[in-house]
């Protein structure tokens, strides 16, 4: 029988939220960029993950490719999915409003469930993690090297967001977006170029998201829906809008969880969260991160 | 998109009691439809079966018109109704079930006590806007989920509760598809005639002027915090309606019949029939019902896709819902 | 454009009136040659319980097409009606209810969960049609714990959950374990089989030290592991289907615990599973039917040979490894083909024949019905199983 030390039980809680934590956080990312341009939410931001990790598998595991040719193919073929959701889903909308938005995504997710459904079957599908399965002992806790992978992925994409956003006129050009669309489009941003980007630099963040998980967690066609519902937390706990609430709350979200289930019941583990969530939403409307202001100009 | 919201004086001075007459015709129209149904459905082998859809139409109508009150009229969006729902066919299904005490008293205890929670969560919540307010409702249905998975000596966990009496009025059994059929359609009209009087009433009016604007309606005089808490208990308590008969007809309850997909399935019903009209939750829930529990069927493992292809059909070419079809069909004639 | 929406309303039921027509005339009536003999099937092939599901209708249709290529039914033609109730109670009593009033079978198999089976049996008891669940929980077929009374038109086919707890503690029992931690995955059917771990524990003399539970969708279960590592029990059982199990397991080999023995539920009985875990699962024990682990069964044993042909037929013609589940859905069908074949389309016959049927050597058994047991399965239908490089091995 192993014996561990409670110190070393409260490292592996933490050790395990964090892991959880930034794919959650991932998840709030992509449905930031697109709230930004369009105050909408986008519910098929789950589906994007799932795709991301069925994709890896055709060309991981079916095609045999290795990981640095199949990474950034799948990023491609998700990308193209959402550039797609916006021009047959989002575009086409006659009376674009928010909610219509949001229920077509709604839609889109339904229907990229069950695409993927009859594409890969009802059965959960195993990637080989990008370094081996040894996992690395660390005062009498252990760390899955995929989850190191994990983290690292969060902070690539946090630090090439910020730069993409604070350096590039396009980055810029989202932003105004963000503060108001309208004004945005009386100074020559394309508002509707724009709404293309974000789905599609969306999509790319929810499909690295389900590459790195999937050879934690498994991935299979309907996994979409829970990791929208944790991503959608995310967001709201950290501020809707706010890249580094979103990382706040999903870091903050995998934590309560790993904690909880450990600590206090594992059968509440959800439920801790979210009364967290309505704590800090009842004391600060606007959560954690986001600003109050810019939540008064936003209509829905 | 992002815009200055306008006040909308027009929706605020629109005259409604004057359209009560034609608006009598359309109930007494739609209530003889109602009562025919049962025997031309009798008589076609084929849709002999749609009877016993039918009363889920009425049971989702009378949640989605709650909705529909708070959503399209008030302009609040609530992902926690499917709880409201929930907690009434829990009410109804475990004190009937563990006690025997009269269904028609468990319908007005589960009232009550979705009137209570309603209030407790609305206070707080209604202070929240837009997407703030969806992922509080939200968080709320899935605490509510947990509670009745987790709560096994009552509600006998994730497998449900099986064995819940059925309904009888003064001693006569409503055992079958035909009698409650009309028990649950008379009770959706009782719930639209009560929703049809409260829109065109000064409480309607309050109601839309906050969905206009809330600073405006303030500014107007309507005490905006009172009259949203009002519109979503009384959407609570309709909801809790509806799970009471849900869980006297089905005599079975689940959680999962009560999640967040219930949820979000309420709210594509009164989206897709046409949010700012009380018969587009009924069309809608009419709708959603045979597409999910009948129609789509016929297609098997592509059912998931073509639900999602139908529902983004609607969003995309019918902004204004079912509801707005024969007005779009009646332009199109006078162009041609 | 205020009489314009009146309008609009009132037409608005004209619309659903001109949907209702078009759907109306949608079911295409089919003319069948000889009266066929119509059994219904309800499984949850899509959703939540696919696992379950969709091997079941699979192996069900496999079934229908290989009694229909053999003549039918005493010449007559098997007509399978199935219908996905996705795992929702709703459209499962609906699917029930259109196979009884307007289907008209003469009896249905299924459904998949414990929990709709409890739904829908009324129905079946109502309308006296036979109906054979392929769900486990023994509440099922006894409509009285007490006097173990049964109820008269149900029958099930899996083993009962309690029948998999008895095997997996009789096990530990002879490997001196009495302290255990319990897993289970928060869907009907973690819930039930939890439900009989902790029912049972006292009979068996064990403590249970951790009660930890997780959702459907987790994406990992180190936390829980880690607790009952704090704990040390001397062993844990894990009871889910769908990924969640795999995780699991592979959990707990990166924990460090395998040292500690690991009981999975019959649910792992696929070799899909042990793909999956990519090595974690060596070692694992599991209770499984004879229809999991048809080639290791030894050459005389009496269900050496159904299981060795449903094994091959389903391989041939899905390409894809055995679970647990389909085995039910091949039982179930098979009792109610033979029924058919003996007695006819005859509901009350059908229920009286299956009653009797005794010796019936079917995938997870040898089934002895009776009055008092509606499932004619004893804990024997298990077998302790152990995964060693990478397949499964008789345990002892």
């Amino acid at each position: 029988m192993e014996e561990i030390s409670f110190a070393s039980q409260l490292l592996q809680y933490t050790i395990t939220g964090v892991t959880i934590g930034s794919v959650y956080a991932m998840v709030a990312i992509g449905f930031n960029i697109i709230y930004n341009v369009t105050e909408a939410i986008n519910f098929a931001q789950g589906e994007f993950v799932v795709l991301g990790g069925l994709v890896m598998v055709f060309f991981r595991v079916a095609l045999n490719l290795p990981v640095v040719v199949s990474l950034p193919l799948t990023i491609l073929v998700v990308t193209a999915a959402g550039i797609l959701l916006d021009r047959l889903a989002i575009r086409p909308i006659r009376e674009p409003s928010v909610l219509a938005m949001v229920i077509a995504t709604i839609g889109a997710a339904f229907f990229i469930k069950g695409a993927a459904m009859f594409i890969w079957g009802k059965n959960p599908f195993d990637l080989p993690p990008f370094s081996g399965r040894n996992p690395i002992s660390f005062l009498g806790a252990v760390v899955q090297p995929q989850g190191l992978w994990v983290v690292a992925f969060l902070a690539v994409v946090v630090v090439l967001l910020t730069l993409f956003f604070d350096r590039t006129m396009m980055g810029k050009a989202l932003r105004a977006c963000a503060v108001n669309a309208n004004a945005s489009s009386l100074v020559g941003i394309n508002v509707r170029h724009m709404i293309l980007v974000s789905f599609a630099m969306s999509a790319a963040i929810g499909a690295l998201g389900g590459i790195v998980i999937t050879p934690i967690s498994l991935m299979e066609y309907d996994r979409g829906a829970m990791l929208a519902v944790k991503g959608f937390s995310a967001c709201v706990l950290g501020g809707m809008g706010s890249f580094s609430g979103a990382v706040l709350g999903g870091l903050m979200i995998g934590l309560i969880e790993s904690l909880g289930a450990g600590l206090v019941s594992s059968g509440y583990k959800d439920v801790f969260a979210l009364m967290l969530l309505l704590l800090v939403l009842f004391a600060r409307p606007s959560g954690l991160l986001g600003s109050v202001e810019v939540n008064k100009i936003k209509k829905f | 998109m992002a815009g200055v919201s306008r006040i909308r004086l027009r929706d605020m001075t629109k005259d409604f009691p004057l359209k009560k007459d034609r608006s009598l015709v359309h109930l007494g129209a739609f209530g003889l439809a109602l009562l025919l149904f049962p025997f031309l459905a009798q008589r076609i082998s084929f849709i002999e079966h749609y009877l016993d859809v039918m009363v889920f139409v009425g049971i989702y109508s009378i949640v989605a018109m709650g909705l529909c009150l708070l959503m399209g009229y008030a302009g609040q969006i609530s992902l926690g109704h499917a709880s409201f729902f929930g907690l009434g066919a829990y009410i109804s299904g475990v004190i009937t079930a563990k006690y025997g005490i009269n269904p028609w008293l468990c319908i007005l205890l589960g009232m009550g006590v979705s009137a209570v929670v309603a209030t407790i969560i609305g206070g707080p919540s209604l202070r929240l806007r837009g997407h703030y307010l969806a992922m509080a409702t939200l968080a709320f249905c899935i605490i509510v989920t947990v509670v009745f998975n987790e709560s096994i000596p009552w509600t006998g966990g994730p497998d449900g509760l099986a064995f819940i009496p059925g309904i009888s009025i003064m001693g006569w059994a409503l055992d079958s598809v035909l009698k409650y059929y009309y028990l649950v359609w008379t009770i959706v009209f009782l719930v639209l005639f009560l929703c049809l009087n409260i829109i065109r009433s000064r409480v309607g009016r309050a109601l839309r002027s906050i969905h206009g604007s809330e600073l405006a309606a303030n500014a107007l005089g309507v005490n905006v915090d009172k009259y949203k808490i009002y519109v979503f208990v009384f959407s609570a308590v309709v909801a809790s309606i509806g799970g009471s008969l849900y869980a006297h007809y089905l005599n079975f309850i689940n959680p999962a019949s009560f999640d967040l997909f219930v949820s979000i399935k309420l709210l594509i019903m009164i989206i897709l029939g046409g949010m700012h009209s009380l018969w587009g939750a009924v069309v809608g829930a009419a709708l959603i019902t045979f597409l999910s529990y009948e129609w789509l069927h016929f297609f098997e493992d592509a059912e998931v896709m073509i639900y999602g292809a139908i529902i983004l059909i609607i969003v995309i070419f019918l902004p204004g819902g079912l509801v707005s079809v024969p007005a779009k069909v009646r332009g199109f004639w006078k162009r041609s | 454009m205020r009489t314009k929406c009146s309008i609009g309303r009132g037409a608005a039921f004209l619309v659903a009136a001109v949907l209702f027509a078009v759907f109306l005339v949608t079911p295409v009536m089919e003319v069948e040659a000889a009266d066929p003999y119509k059994v219904g099937a309800v499984f949850s092939v899509t959703g939540r319980a696919s696992f379950l599901g969709d091997p079941e209708k699979k192996t069900a249709v496999m079934l229908q097409e290989e009694i229909n290529k053999k003549g039918g039914i005493n010449g007559h033609p098997l007509e399978l009606i199935v219908y996905d109730d996705e795992g929702d109670a709703t459209k499962c009593a609906l699917a029930v209810r259109k196979l009884i009033t307007q289907d008209k079978v003469c009896a249905f198999i299924g459904p998949s969960l414990s929990g709709l089976s409890l739904a829908v049996l009324p129905e079946a008891e109502k309308h006296k049609i036979p109906m054979v669940s392929c769900a486990a929980s023994y509440k099922i077929v006894t409509k009285d714990p007490e006097t173990g009374e049964q109820w008269k038109w149900v029958f099930k086919t899996p083993q009962s959950d309690s029948m998999a707890v008895e095997a997996i503690y009789t096990h530990m029992k002879k490997n001196g374990i009495s302290k255990i931690a319990v897993l289970s995955v928060t869907s009907g059917f973690g819930a039930s089989g939890r439900s009989e771990l902790l029912r049972l524990a006292p009979d068996f003399g064990m403590t249970i030290l951790a009660d930890e539970k997780y959702g459907p969708k987790d994406t990992d279960m180190t936390a829980q592991l880690t607790k009952i590592k704090g704990l040390a029990p001397q062993a844990i059982v894990n009871w889910s289907i769908g990924p969640t199990q795999v995780v699991v397991v592979r959990n707990w080999k990166e924990l460090g615990m395998t040292k500690t023995p690991f009981y999975q539920s019959h649910g792992f009985g696929s070799r899909k599973n042990i793909e999956l875990a990519a090595g974690a699962a060596e070692g694992v024990f599991c209770p499984l039917g004879a229809c999991n682990i048809a080639e290791i069964l030894p050459a005389d044993a009496p269900q050496k040979k159904v299981t060795m042909e449903y094994l091959k037929a389903y391989k041939a013609k899905y390409n894809e490894g055995l679970s647990s589940f389909g085995g039910h859905a091949w039982d179930a069908l098979s009792i109610v083909a033979k029924a058919l074949e003996a007695v006819g389309p005859d509901k009350a016959k059908i229920r009286d024949y299956v009653e009797t049927l005794t010796g019936f050597v079917g995938q997870h058994g040898v089934f002895n019905f009776s009055a008092k047991d509606h499932n004619g399965l004893t804990k024997e239908a298990f077998n302790m199983v152990v995964v060693k490089e990478g397949d499964w091995a008789l345990a002892h």
